[in-house]
Formats: C-alpha cells, structure tokens, sequence
C-alpha cells in the first residue's frame, strides 16, 4: 500500500527526490557526480541536494531492511548509537557537554569524536544518533544561517534555525535519518535550548540530554540544577553530568567536551578524561570540588570500613 | 543481543618459562548499565590451578559451585590433588552434561604441573560453551573482548617470558583489548603461577 501510495503521490520525500533526480538528469548531460558529490553543498543553487535512491519499489523500507539494526542486529549497515550530550539555559547562558566515544555494537570504533557541531560563532548543535546524518545537515543549516544573515542583514534567531532543521529532517521522515540534536545559542532573547529531532520533534526548554546515557546525566544534571548558576557552578555541573554518563552508561566515555555560550557567542572550555576525573578530577579547573568523582574516591578514609590504601597496607 | 553479552566481562591467559599468567576485567553490568567494578570471574582451584569463567554472571556462581563439589568429590576419591589436565576433561564433561541447555560460561584455564623428572610444565586450556577443549601452546581468550584480545595477543605475545615480563605482557593485553570493549573494563585482576608462588595483583583501569 505504501509503495502504491508513494508511486503514485506527488508530495512525498520520495517522489520529490525521484523528480529532482529525474530533472538533473535532464538538465544537463553532465550530472553533478561528473565533477564531484550529487549531494554536495555546491548544489545549493538548484534547491535541495539531490541524493540517489535505491532503485526499488519500496526505497524506504529497502532502507530500513538494511540499516535498522533494532529490528535486526545482524543487519550489515551499522550506525552509530551511544552517546551523552547534554545542553542547558541558565542565568549566565548556555552550558553544553557531550563524551567522545563512538561504537560500533560493543566495538569501541573511536575515542575522540566531536559531538558538537560548531554551526556558526553564536550556534552550537549536538549530535547524537547518526553520525554523518547530523554532520551533514548541521553544516548544511549552518550554510542556510549564512544565507538568512545575508538577506535579511541580522542574526538568525535559535529557533528559526532550529525550525528549519526540523522542517528538513520531516521532509525525509521515513527514510531512516536517525538524529537527536539540541540547537543552542544566543540571539536577541537571549540564551535558548531547542531539542530536535529526526522524527520531527521539536521543543523548546532550559534543559535537555539526549542518548544513550541521558538517563544518567539527567540524574546528576536535575539534581544540581538552579537557574541562578553562576559560570563556574554551571560548566562543573556540565562536567560531572557527562562523567556520570560515562561511567555508567557502557556505550559512552572516553573525554568530555564543554562549551559555554554567551552573549558575545560560544567559547570552548576544555577537554576533560572521563578516566581521569574519576581518579583525580578535572584538574586546576574554576568549580571543581578538589579529588576525583568516583565513589571510591569519595568514600575513601570516611569510615573504618574504606581505609586508605597506605593505612590498610601498615596495619597488615 | 546474546545471552553471553548480557553481563560482559573477559580472560584471558597466557604460558611463560615455567610459568602461566591468567587475567580478567572486574565489570558486570547488565547490558549498557555497569553494575560492579569489582566481580570475581577467577576463582583458585588448586594451590596452581586458576580458573576464569566470563559469561552469564548467574552461571558462573552456579558453575563454580559445581566444579568445586566435583573436586572435592575427586580429591577425596583419588586422596591426591588433582593434575591441570584432568581438571580441564572434569570441567568440559561437566559441560557436556548440559549439551541442550548449556552454561553461558566460556571457561579458561591456567596451571602448572610438576613432570616425573622434576620440571615444570605450565598448562593453559579454555573451552566454548558446551565443554570443546582447546589446548593452546602460546594463549587462550574467551569473553566479550575475545576478538580484540586475540589481536593484542598475537602482537606482544612471544614465547619463554620470566613472571615478571608475562606479567607486563599479559596485563598490557587485557587492558588494552578491554578499552576497545564497551562490555569490558572497570579495572583488571592479575595471577601469575610460578613453581613456587603465586603472584595477585589488581589493576587500576579506565573507569567508563
């Protein structure tokens, strides 16, 4: 039914992208992959990037038979999944923090990715879910930013921008873009936190985790937070919210990276071991509470029953 | 998602000169969620026998509890302490018992036995899951961090190390197969059996 309906419709992702095709194809005898990508960002002039379809019936559920790797774990196509990032508002702006590991089932593929997407000096977006996905369609806004920017000779507010992300992962709802992003930034209201994601959510709020450590991160992250912050207070929350993630969650880890967005745009604030803040802490670093974050750490020498380990090793 | 991936965790060992090592992780987790950074997977069988056992965390007490009814049951019969290799045919009969419905357990074995002439000879064995003895001359893995261990392996291994260099070698394996491992890690546990002793030692490892 849905095949009948999608071959004969005029108005679905899949159709618009077979008449875009079809006119590139007419358009000139030389197609854009002659002279590199179809998708590329330098067909912006012709409307939206032209991507080839599966020559199927059904290109949708091609698709989602080949990459959904909930319904088939065994499927060839992986796409990368765990993941923490986090972003909230607060009185001095905007913290935003995500770990660094990517995995490919319990393969840890890497342990240095950048997971937030620096779309423009005064816009942050976070990725989780497809990697590529929300690299490719976030440098795309970013570009449709620079656009609004030229033509209308100010800023593009967070959340037209978020707006029109949303507006464009809807457009391809269906065939399996997997994408949960937080669009931050600072425009003339001020600091804002938009949550969009692939399905076509989108909402506005002062606090969002995404992934799949959200759940930890929102534990600590609730618990610390106040909307009067100060920096300080704010970026250790960040910090230790991820940390909490990676520590629990199996499928994140590895670094934690911090940014901080202000009224004069976003300013990255380091980089931080996830290992090392369990044993040491964060370092030298404004807000820090002095000593590492893991349990361990923090019990050690309160009672009888944590000595520290150069008492224990005298009294034996 | 495999019943063996449920809890996560691996061993692995290797043979030296006169000498075997055998090592594990300290995670149990249920799936994505870490749940212990310190769970006994090496349990000591004999004064040079060790036994590792990654896989369902429920089998590997019931398992253990198991085999040491056996071994007792053996050492009184036979009033000697039991050989590594007879060890290894009691834990993969035991295994085989339950050939339609198995243990999850992947069990690795390190030992050394004492020769007629006087010599050492180290012993290392694993099997899969339904009691398949595999007698190795350099290695054995098992658990979830199998395929990555057996890369790091096969690149530091080398044959007639000192305890003390099996000891680096063996440990740098392990933990850095297991940081490639998201079911793995949370701090390492370290035996190397020598003729005379055996050395434990606990590792800090990567913490996510």
């Amino acid at each position: 039914m849905q095949s009948f309906v999608d071959r004969y419709s005029t108005t679905s992702a899949v159709s618009q992208l077979r008449k875009v095709q079809r006119l590139a194809e007419e358009d000139d005898e030389y197609s854009d992959a002659t002279w590199g990508s179809g998708a590329g960002f330098g067909n912006i002039m012709k409307g939206s990037p032209a991507f080839t379809v599966p020559n199927v019936p059904d290109p949708t559920s091609f698709l989602r038979l080949h990459t959904d790797d909930r319904a088939d774990p065994s499927c060839r196509i992986k796409i990368q999944h765990g993941t923490t990032t986090l972003a909230f508002r607060f009185q001095g702006g905007v913290i935003v923090a995500v770990d660094s590991r990517a995995t490919a089932g319990s393969y840890i593929a890497s342990g240095t990715v950048k997971k937030v997407i620096e779309i423009n000096p005064y816009l942050l977006g976070t990725m989780a879910g497809g990697a590529a996905d929300c690299q490719y369609w976030e440098t795309y806004l970013g570009m449709h930013c620079r656009l609004h920017e030229l033509r209308n000779r100010e800023r593009i507010s967070v959340s037209a921008a978020s707006k029109y992300l949303s507006n464009l992962v809807y457009s391809y709802k269906g065939m399996g873009l997997s994408m949960g992003t937080m669009i931050c930034g600072w425009d003339k209201t001020g600091p804002a936190v938009f949550y969009v994601d692939s399905d076509g959510t989108r909402l506005k709020g002062d606090l969002f985790s995404v992934g799949s450590g959200s759940t930890f991160a929102y534990g600590v992250l609730d618990q610390g937070y106040r909307w009067d912050l100060t920096d300080e207070e704010a970026q250790e929350l960040g910090r230790r919210s991820i940390y909490a993630a990676g520590h629990r969650d199996a499928f994140s880890g590895n670094t934690c990276n911090l940014y901080h967005v202000k009224e004069d745009g976003w300013k990255f604030i380091g980089n931080y071991d996830i290992s090392q803040m369990h044993y040491e802490g964060p370092g030298n670093v404004p807000g820090a509470p002095g000593g590492g974050y893991g349990y361990d750490q923090r019990v050690v020498g309160r009672s009888s029953a944590n000595p520290p380990e150069v008492v224990a090793a005298a009294a034996a | 998602m495999s019943i063996m991936d449920q809890n996560g965790g691996s061993v692995i060992a290797m043979v030296g000169k006169e000498c075997v090592a055998i090592a594990s992780d300290l995670r149990m987790g249920n799936q994505a969620l870490g749940i212990s950074s310190n769970f006994q997977r090496i349990f000591p069988v004999t004064d040079r026998i060790f036994l590792g056992m990654p896989g369902l965390a429920t089998d590997v007490t019931t398992l253990h509890e198991r085999l040491r009814f056996r071994l007792n049951m053996y050492t009184i019969k036979e009033e000697r302490e039991i050989a590594p290799e007879t060890f290894a045919h009691l834990v993969s009969s035991t295994l085989y018992e339950h050939r339609f419905g198995p243990y999850f357990i992947e069990p690795v074995m390190a030992g050394i036995s004492k020769t007629p002439t006087g010599k050492y000879k180290p012993f290392i064995a694993a099997t899969d899951l339904i009691g398949c003895l595999n007698f190795a001359k350099d290695f054995v893995v098992a658990g979830t961090a199998s395929s990555k261990l057996y890369g790091v392996a096969e690149g530091l291994w080398e044959p007639d190390l000192e305890p003390e260099d099996l000891f680096e070698t063996i440990s740098q394996t392990l933990m850095n197969a297991v940081d490639r491992d998201a079911f793995s890690g949370w701090g390492c546990i370290v035996h190397v059996i020598t003729k005379d002793k055996v050395i434990t030692r606990t590792l800090k490892g990567r913490m996510d």
